[in-house]
């Protein structure tokens, strides 16, 4: 029985461990904070394929154009970022504790905004193209802003560009960058949560379900659809300034825009967990990352190959989803996590 | 990049080495264009996988080359194996999701190309390979233009496949029973036509033909596991360019693209060829949408 | 009596086939208007040119008196004139309240407004339009599982959800039960007089369209043949013709 009690419950158990993590397990700090990032790339993909049925295959790009952004705000505050490119990493300028944090912030604002800003200009023009054609033309603006980027010298072209180093001591910078990650999935999160109990949940089903209907009932379609693309960006674009601090330095094809790679990771992800559902993008993120995480290491150059596999099987043989499966086996348990996503669940349930 | 242009002004011979070379890999692309179009006008599968099929097929030439065996005769050996590796692609992943909805069959193929690109990658290594076919290279204009051998005969070899596979369709029982199949699969399958098997044989077919192509890649320019996807979006962009049907066009389409590419390289400077690539996809959808746009349609 | 729709000498081909040729017609505010005329006479040509589904070679078309004929399907949904489709439209995967609740009227919606959850109000109008359509017990079934008729009439209530000046709909009884259909021209007849909706409706059921327009135009291929009173249409022997003729 679903009761409000129950889930805030949930919540808060979920709450608890998330906080406690990095204590729990301080040689995991990396990795869960990566998970969390992980479970940004699918909430904010699903939004696009599972719920409107956009199916992005270059949302990376606002992961990308996002550390970017950030990049050059935290150095460019500075000093000037030409120069600081220029030496390639053989001088390092110091930043102060202030400069570092100041950067920080600025830089995070800057990449939420600057992806928007893209997104929605964006809109424009890739929002006539349907189906295949907009994933991959989504595809192909994913890659070429990654060798566009790579060939621009005034951000460190192929060879990247080093982000300021932290100020303190390598515990405090793991915790800082956890707890910033966890804070931004656990945003985006409960932010898609909310959107889809409005009106505008309800549009995005109705484009994904039969577009030409809802446009032939006035719906402001184009409208619906930049923002959503504009609202996963901004979330896309933050995860972009925290990685490329997380790991210090931006490469362009390998750390910023790894199309084929983490841009694939989204799409898989939450086809794993079930697109379209609330949880189902939260749970295939989990499963996903842990398998990849315990199984990359034994694999000696065959994880490639088995993600390819993966993706493949799940697609053609498990569309539904570990949370469709879960709905086929027990509908009436459907139970912790429907309160909050479409109705017809329940009405189904209740049937 | 300007000062390139002025060099392609100033010696004008230059344009023909461009535009020569151009040609001889737009020939190859325009090729695996024609497969691509060929499934996705039977199927309805945008096969992301086409680019790796064209690599896998290059390495076949390569390493017969290793092996000591000429690499033309890799072009027979890799039509012949990649048909049947497109077989067993078609019947126990294809043959899966082919009533499915659109972006299910291009995830699918995607993930049979980061499988065959990792695969690729381990058995074969990183590195750039080409495949040496020992053939001369001559000169015209007096030593400005270079037209290696290799390159016109790969040209020829390109067109003869290609006019194998058209007489194929028109004239052939299977042909015709594509061709059916492609306008309506229903009253095919009524007319007693197996629309399974047309379908594995299409798919094949089209294995084959990059197969061919990725031989003839191996010999006149290089190869390498991760430049798949390049190659699978060049197609894209010649066949959204020409349109499905359109089988002139997608030759013009594709030879133009080799020239854009090799103009592209010059002028702009090498790290901006594959960006040549990318960007004239963008483009090419950007001005599909702007066209529909105006007949109030979209691009589906 | 003021024109809801104008059309003026519209003509549209599609390749080298003429769908439309110099169609004129008038569709009077508050009256049921018919469009009647044998397969391929190219009645729903004309409903999509109308509704802005593709632009027209020649002619134009106004709506109370605007031109619509450059303007966009939701830009001309927004103006009042909501079609039904021939082939039933409906959000498939949702149940029936929310296929009515996505219906609301957009043309006053403001940016803000897609934030907002659906008032009370909202769902009451929704559930008393399902009634009214004889579709209230099934209002929170998945509206993909109900049957054809069924949709049909889903589609009908989302319509008048949608508030509409007029209301195009592409031959609404094909399909339906013979029963059923009385049922359906009484809905149609009380949402034009209680909720003053226009209706233009294609249909091909002879009976159906004589009962319920008050003035009919019928084409033949792709031209306007004859337009008048039923009675009069009825008796028009090049009407007969056109008809007996196709068949």
């Amino acid at each position: 029985m679903i009761t409000k009690t129950r889930t805030t419950l949930f919540y808060v158990a979920l709450l608890v461990i998330s906080v406690a993590a990095p204590f729990v397990f301080p040689a995991y700090t990396f990795q869960i904070a990566l998970l969390w990032i992980m479970i940004l790339f699918a909430v904010t993909w699903d939004v696009m394929g599972g719920q409107m049925g956009y199916n992005s295959l270059g949302n990376i790009l606002f992961f990308g154009m996002g550390m970017y952004i950030s990049a050059i705000v935290q150095v460019g505050l500075f000093y000037d970022v030409g120069t600081y490119t220029a030496h390639s990493g053989a001088i390092v300028p110091v930043f102060s504790h202030d400069q570092y944090f100041t950067g920080l912030v600025a830089g995070i604002v800057a990449a939420g905004l600057g992806s928007v800003i893209i997104a929605a200009l964006l809109s424009q023009v890739v929002f006539g193209l349907r189906g295949p054609y907009f994933a991959i033309g989504t595809l192909g603006i994913a890659l070429s802003a990654g060798e566009l980027i790579g060939a621009w010298e005034w951000v460190g072209g192929g060879g990247g560009i080093a982000l300021p180093k932290y100020p303190g001591e390598p515990d405090g910078r793991s915790l800082l960058y956890y707890f910033l990650c966890f804070a931004s999935a656990a945003a985006s999160f409960m932010f898609f949560r909310w959107l889809y109990t409005t009106r505008f949940g309800l549009a995005i089903n109705a484009i994904r379900d039969n577009e030409e209907k809802a446009e032939a009932m006035g719906l402001h379609t184009l409208q619906h659809k930049a923002v959503a693309w504009s609202l996963s960006a901004f979330f896309l674009g933050i995860s972009g300034a925290l990685f490329g601090n997380m790991t210090g330095f931006v490469e362009p094809l390998e750390v910023a825009f790894p199309t084929v790679t983490f841009g694939i990771f989204m799409v898989a992800m939450a086809l794993l967990g079930g697109k379209g559902t609330l949880w189902g993008p939260v749970i295939g993120a989990v499963v996903f990352h842990v398998i990849k995480e315990v199984t990359w290491t034994h694999m000696l150059g065959w994880q490639w190959v088995a993600l390819g596999g993966l993706i493949v099987i799940n697609v053609v043989f498990f569309q539904q989803g570990l949370m469709g499966w879960a709905q086929d086996k027990w509908p009436e348990r459907f139970g912790l996590v429907v309160d909050e996503s479409m109705s017809a669940e329940t009405k189904e349930a209740a049937k | 990049m300007m000062a390139n242009i002025d060099l392609l002004a100033m010696a004008p011979v230059l344009n023909v080495q461009l535009l020569l070379d151009g040609l001889f890999i737009g020939a190859i692309f325009a090729l695996a264009a024609y497969g691509l179009a060929l499934v996705w006008g039977v199927m309805n599968i945008k096969n992301l996988a086409q680019g790796d099929f064209v690599i896998m097929g290059g390495y076949i030439a390569w390493f017969l080359g290793t092996q000591g065996i000429h690499p033309l005769v890799g072009l027979p050996v890799a039509i012949v194996l990649m048909f049947g590796f497109g077989w067993l692609v078609y019947r126990y992943i294809i043959s899966y999701v082919i009533h499915r909805d659109m972006f299910t069959s291009l995830l699918a193929t995607f993930g049979i190309a980061l499988v065959l690109q990792q695969l690729l990658n381990l058995i074969f290594g990183p590195d750039v390979q080409v495949a040496k076919s020992g053939f001369e290279i001559n000169s015209l204009f007096g030593g400005l233009v270079t037209v290696a051998n290799i390159k016109f005969l790969s040209f020829i070899l390109a067109g003869i496949l290609a006019a194998m596979v058209i007489l194929f369709m028109k004239k052939s029982r299977m042909g015709q029973a594509i061709r059916a199949t492609a306008q309506d699969p229903r009253a095919a399958k009524v007319m007693g036509i197996d629309t399974d098997r047309v379908y594995a044989f299409t798919f094949s077919l089209n294995s084959a033909i990059c197969g061919a192509a990725g031989a003839l890649i191996s010999m006149i320019w290089v190869i390498q596991p991760f430049y798949g996807i390049t190659h699978s979006i060049r197609a894209f962009v010649i066949v959204t360019a020409a349109g499905l049907g359109n089988l002139p066009g997608v030759i013009m389409a594709g030879l133009g693209l080799g020239v854009a590419e090799q103009y592209g390289g010059f002028v702009l400077g090498a790290e901006f060829q594959q960006v040549t690539v990318t960007g004239l996809l963008v483009a090419v959808l950007l001005y599909r949408s702007y066209q529909m746009n105006k007949v109030r349609q979209v691009v589906q | 009596m003021t024109s809801m729709i104008e059309v003026e000498s519209v003509s549209k081909s599609y390749g080298g086939v003429v769908a439309n040729r110099d169609i004129s017609l008038t569709v009077e505010e508050g009256k049921i208007t018919g469009l009647i005329g044998p397969n391929g006479s190219g009645k729903t040509t004309l409903f999509n040119s109308i509704v802005g589904y593709h632009p027209i070679d020649d002619g134009v078309i106004k709506f109370e008196g605007q031109e619509i004929q450059d303007l966009r399907v939701p830009q001309i949904a927004r103006l009042g004139m909501v079609r039904t489709f021939q082939q039933t439209r409906i959000y498939n995967q949702m149940d029936c309240v929310n296929n009515m609740l996505i219906s609301v009227p957009h043309r006053t919606s403001k940016f803000m407004d897609m934030f907002k959850p659906y008032a009370a109000e909202l769902t009451e109008r929704a559930e008393h339009l399902l009634e009214f359509v004889g579709l209230y017990q099934k209002r929170h079934l998945i509206s993909g599982d109900l049957s054809f008729g069924q949709q049909k009439l889903l589609e009908f209530a989302m319509a008048l959800m949608n508030e509409p000046k007029i209301l195009l709909l592409d031959e609404p009884t094909a399909g339906i039960n013979p029963t059923l259909i009385n049922g359906l021209i009484d809905r149609l007849h009380r949402a034009n007089e209680e909720m003053g909706v226009t209706l233009f409706v294609i249909e091909h059921n002879m009976r159906v369209i004589m009962n319920l327009a008050e003035h009919i135009y019928c084409l033949a291929h792709g031209e306007m043949l004859a337009n008048g009173k039923p009675e009069e249409l009825q008796n028009d022997q090049a009407v007969i013709d056109a008809y007996l003729g196709a068949h």
